[in-house]
């Protein structure tokens, strides 16, 4: 029997606005526990949620990203249940009304492109969070009314890879227009998935398993994997899929049972008295929309259809907005498109991960990376002094100053050079016969004396060029 | 002394001309409600001391001689935050709980240099019609000790009634300030739904509630009004629409006021007594030169079931947050979060309190939701529209407040749907988020019927301009209780 599988994403994204959706608190992390909360966080007597204006603004340009159509009279909606990190007992979120709906993002799979619909988008609070030691239960509200979005997903997506592949387009849509950080390994995004299987052909879907908090993209692609091959087993030999939900072991790469739902919870929604119903004029979406940063698909088309780099350099050079907006500095800057993008992916990224730093937190400025560069096409430095002066960058020194004081150029002027190639020559007969004998190895060896001699100011290329000539003569 | 044949413009002046200060003023009202109070029980708390200190200061600073309210004593409803002042809401839940800050209300009262006598005594969170479904005492109502003083905000009113003090704050969800102020013979207003804010008001259904004066004539509710109305920005469903001078409604009289009857409000079971009062009522303004007729409010028959489930619902939400964890009652010897959750609200609530819970818990459940809490809200909307019709072409509707006067105590608690049924004549202005107010108009067997007046949404200065006239041609408001011989 042949299967066919059904994935649906659910990701919630945390805002980096200054102060929370619902209460003048700011948004902070990793200070003091509940250092950052008022009585609206503590669900006080008598205390009221005032609306942030700023999430629903970025609320309107993530739905706008998206694709997605935008409410105009948006409400929020109570969700109530009871636990000690919610404590006015109910989460405001959005139920009836989301603020987006009906959108999607594009992805392409083994050069395959496709669109998965976005159901709706809607804003809500965060959660505060709960510590357990020995005897004791600690709450720190910290993060209780962090402004989130959440996505849900079309149930569109077909494979683990589709979703892999549309995390990753959602991600750098969402980091380009710059109302979220977007980190799994931070918490500012998370991804709840459900999938299920049904036969081929069959017009019902199959019962669905849901799978919580899975803390990478790899992991959500692995535990849709195991997931899809599991419930094939399950059904093939004659068993039935559950409504449960699972998690993702990442030792065994398996997915384990939490607990079988018995119904669905209820939720009591109803809709939030305290709060007014939002009124977005088409003004204010038009004005978003100008705000709206070109999105990373259409950068990358730039780049690949008028730069002339490759479809994979164009994808990670976009994988932030940021990497992105340093590139075309960079090439405004009269940087060599091919040169700046393997500098970004080579030695930027690598300083970024050997110092966990953020791009715009290092002192790499695109000016100067753009100046190596040309220094590096005009031939005044080899690619090897290019590692010393990208050091150099790295601590905000100019390159070009940088070269001239400790003396880098590089040694190009051929009558400065003769003396030496003709010292190194009739010192090596035995090289330049192998030359001869057409043994290309000989010329590196050749090469390699006269950087000794030059300290690696020699450039190679020149020195390739003479050499030849002079064995030639 | 007591304020029993006192204004709020008469005790200013005396202030004023020095006839005693702020303080002095406080105390004669502090031994006042010690000596009267053991037979009404209006007080949960009473704040001397700091009382006392506050009164001082503002003699420090000099009465203020054109603002009213200036060294003027004030009893709050308990469900409204006082800092530094224990709030119940008259629940075991709460027990012990001394707010961080103050209700808006109250805020702009103390800076008017008003002196927060201390806190009256309610129904359990507003959710009664008695204040019998106090957790602490049962208030007495001053006409009559052996009946209740209406609820919830019966304290408020009884407070007032017995010449306790001059004026009070009260709440009102489905006619909680009204309905006490008819039982009491005093001045009752409930606001248009936004006009006051919310904020630090424990919250029982929060698209019905608003705060509101108890006083003793309609120029001191008024001028109480003028102080608390207002935006906040604490509360988003406060209204941004200018507050006018509401006491710029006194002495116009009511010469072309078409006033209307609601037909539906005259039938329902309505007491004898009630009915001529309003009736009474309905020719002296005719004689004052208004037009009455009477109108059709079609819908008012789905108002009690509507407003039970709208308000019930929005309270099982609101009195989550009583969950023993950061404030109030926790309760002992739990095994685990659950059962702390359990004992803390099994042992914290009232039986009242916990009807409403499951009511509005069950009408917001998965596959009741639609049936109830929606139809419901449908209902709101009809009655919304009701009302919007017969203002079309009145400028004012004239009702009974409550379908009889003050009952026994002990005689309905034992009922709850006969206690929900009193609520008839009053919730509807809730759900229409109206401004309303019940004034003294009468009497049954020594115990004083109230009328109710309705306005336009936010037009409470037509309701005040009515109100006014009729107390000027009438000595209800003027008649006192007898009360352990003081009078």
């Amino acid at each position: 029997m042949n299967f066919q599988t059904t994935i649906g994403l659910e990701v919630h994204v945390e805002l980096k606005t200054n102060s929370k959706i619902f209460s003048p608190s700011p948004v902070e992390f990793g200070d003091t526990p509940n250092a950052n909360t008022n009585v609206i966080d503590w669900g006080y007597p008598g205390v009221l949620p005032t609306t942030n204006k700023g999430v629903v603004h970025d609320g309107i340009m993530a739905g706008l990203a998206l694709h997605a159509q935008i409410e105009p009279n948006p409400h929020f909606d109570r969700k109530n249940y009871f636990y000690p990190d919610n404590p006015k007992a109910y989460q405001i979120t959005q139920s009836e009304t989301p603020i987006a709906h009906d959108g999607w993002v594009e992805i392409e799979v083994d050069g395959q492109k496709k669109k998965i619909g976005i159901a709706e988008m809607h804003i809500e609070e965060d959660a505060g969070k709960n510590t357990h030691e020995s005897e004791h239960s600690f709450v720190d509200l910290n993060r209780q009314g962090t402004p989130l979005i959440e996505i849900v997903s079309k149930p569109d997506i077909a494979s683990a890879d589709e979703a892999y592949a549309y995390l990753e387009q959602l991600r750098q849509i969402v980091q380009f227009t710059g109302i979220s950080d977007v980190k799994m390994e931070e918490g500012s995004m998370r991804v709840d998935t459900n999938i299920s299987i049904r036969p081929v052909g069959q017009k019902e879907f199959g019962t669905k398993v849901e799978m919580k908090n899975i803390n990478s993209f790899n992991y959500v692609r692995k535990s849709l994997e195991y997931e899809e091959q599991r419930q094939q087993r399950v059904i093939m030999s004659g068993g039935v899929i559950q409504q449960e939900t699972r998690r993702f072991d990442e030792t065994t790469g398996k997915t384990v049972l939490m607990r079988v739902k018995e119904g669905s919870d209820d939720y009591r929604y109803f809709p939030e008295p305290d709060l007014p119903v939002l009124t977005i004029s088409q003004d204010w979406i038009d004005q978003i929309n100008q705000e709206l940063p070109e999105p990373p698909a259409k950068r990358r088309e730039h780049y690949v259809n008028e730069l002339g780099i490759t479809d994979y350099d164009a994808m990670v050079i976009t994988q932030t907005k940021e990497m992105s907006d340093f590139y075309d500095q960079m090439i405004k800057a009269g940087a060599d498109a091919k040169l700046a993008a393997n500098y970004l992916q080579g030695d930027v990224n690598a300083y970024m991960n050997d110092n966990q730093v953020e791009l715009q937190d290092t002192k790499i400025t695109p000016e100067h990376l753009a100046m190596m560069i040309k220094l590096i096409s005009d031939g005044t430095i080899s690619s090897k002094m290019a590692k010393k002066v990208f050091k150099a960058i790295t601590k905000g020194d100019d390159p070009k100053a940088f070269v001239e004081e400790k003396g880098m150029v590089q040694l190009s002027d051929p009558a400065k050079l003769q003396p030496i190639v003709d010292d190194v020559v009739s010192a090596n007969p035995q090289s330049v016969e192998d030359f001869h004998n057409g043994k290309d190895r000989a010329i590196g060896f050749l090469v390699g004396q006269i950087m000794k001699q030059t300290h690696g100011k020699a450039n190679p290329q020149v020195v390739n060029k003479m050499l030849k000539e002079s064995m030639s003569k | 002394m007591n304020y029993f044949n006192e204004s709020l413009t008469s005790v200013h002046s005396k202030l004023v001309n020095g006839d005693f200060s702020a303080k002095e003023l406080t105390q004669q009202t502090l031994a006042n409600i010690k000596s009267v109070d053991g037979d009404i029980n209006a007080f949960l708390t009473v704040a001397e001391k700091d009382a006392v200190a506050d009164a001082d200061q503002i003699d420090q600073k000099g009465i203020d001689k054109d603002n009213p309210l200036s060294g003027i004593p004030v009893a709050i409803k308990d469900n409204m935050l006082t800092k530094g002042l224990k709030t119940t809401a008259a629940s075991k839940i709460l027990e012990n709980f001394t707010p961080m800050f103050d209700a808006t209300a109250v805020e702009k009262l103390k800076q008017l240099g008003t002196v927060t006598l201390g806190k009256t005594n309610m129904d359990e969170f507003a959710m009664g019609g008695s204040t019998e479904n106090s957790a602490f005492k049962i208030t007495h109502n001053p006409w009559d000790t052996t009946k209740v003083p209406g609820g919830s905000s019966g304290g408020s009113a009884a407070a007032v009634a017995s010449g306790e003090v001059l004026a009070a704050l009260g709440s009102d969800t489905g006619g909680s300030i009204r309905q006490p102020a008819s039982f009491n013979g005093v001045v009752g207003m409930k606001p248009t739904y936004g006009r006051v804010s919310r904020w630090g008001l424990i919250a029982f259904g929060s698209s019905l509630d608003q705060i509101g004066p108890i006083t003793r004539n309609v120029e001191d509710n008024a001028t109480l009004l003028n102080a608390i109305a207002g935006h906040d920005k604490h509360d988003l469903t406060s209204s941004i629409k200018e507050v006018p001078d509401f006491t710029s409604a006194l002495n116009k009289g009511v010469k072309g006021m078409r006033i209307g009857i609601p037909t539906e409000f005259m039938s329902q079971g309505l007491d004898d007594d009630v009915k001529q009062t309003v009736l009474d009522t309905a020719e002296q303004f005719k004689k004052l030169g208004a037009t009455v007729e009477e109108v059709s409010l079609p819908h008012t028959k789905y108002g009690v079931a509507a407003y039970y489930i709208i308000s019930s619902s929005e309270a099982s939400s609101n009195l989550q947050r009583f969950d023993g964890i950061r404030y109030g009652r926790r309760a002992a010897d739990v095994k685990n979060l659950e059962d702390l959750y359990v004992k803390s609200r099994s042992e914290g609530f009232g039986d009242e309190v916990k009807r409403r819970i499951m009511l509005g818990t069950f009408s917001l459940s998965a596959g009741f939701y639609d049936a109830y809490f929606k139809k419901a809200a449908q209902v709101r909307t009809l009655m919304n529209n009701d009302f919007a019709k017969v203002f079309k072409d009145f400028d004012l509707i004239l009702a009974p407040t409550a379908p009889t006067p003050a009952y026994g105590i002990g005689e309905d608690v034992s009922d709850p749907m006969t206690m929900y049924m009193n609520d008839v004549l009053t919730l509807p202005v809730n759900l229409a988020g109206l401004p309303g107010m019940s004034i003294p108009a009468g009497f049954s067997n020594g115990l004083p019927v109230g009328v109710q007046l309705i306005g336009r949404p936010y037009d409470e200065l037509t309701v005040y301009q009515a109100g006014n006239a009729f107390e000027q041609n009438t000595d209800f408001n003027k008649q006192t209780p007898k009360m352990g011989g003081t009078n």
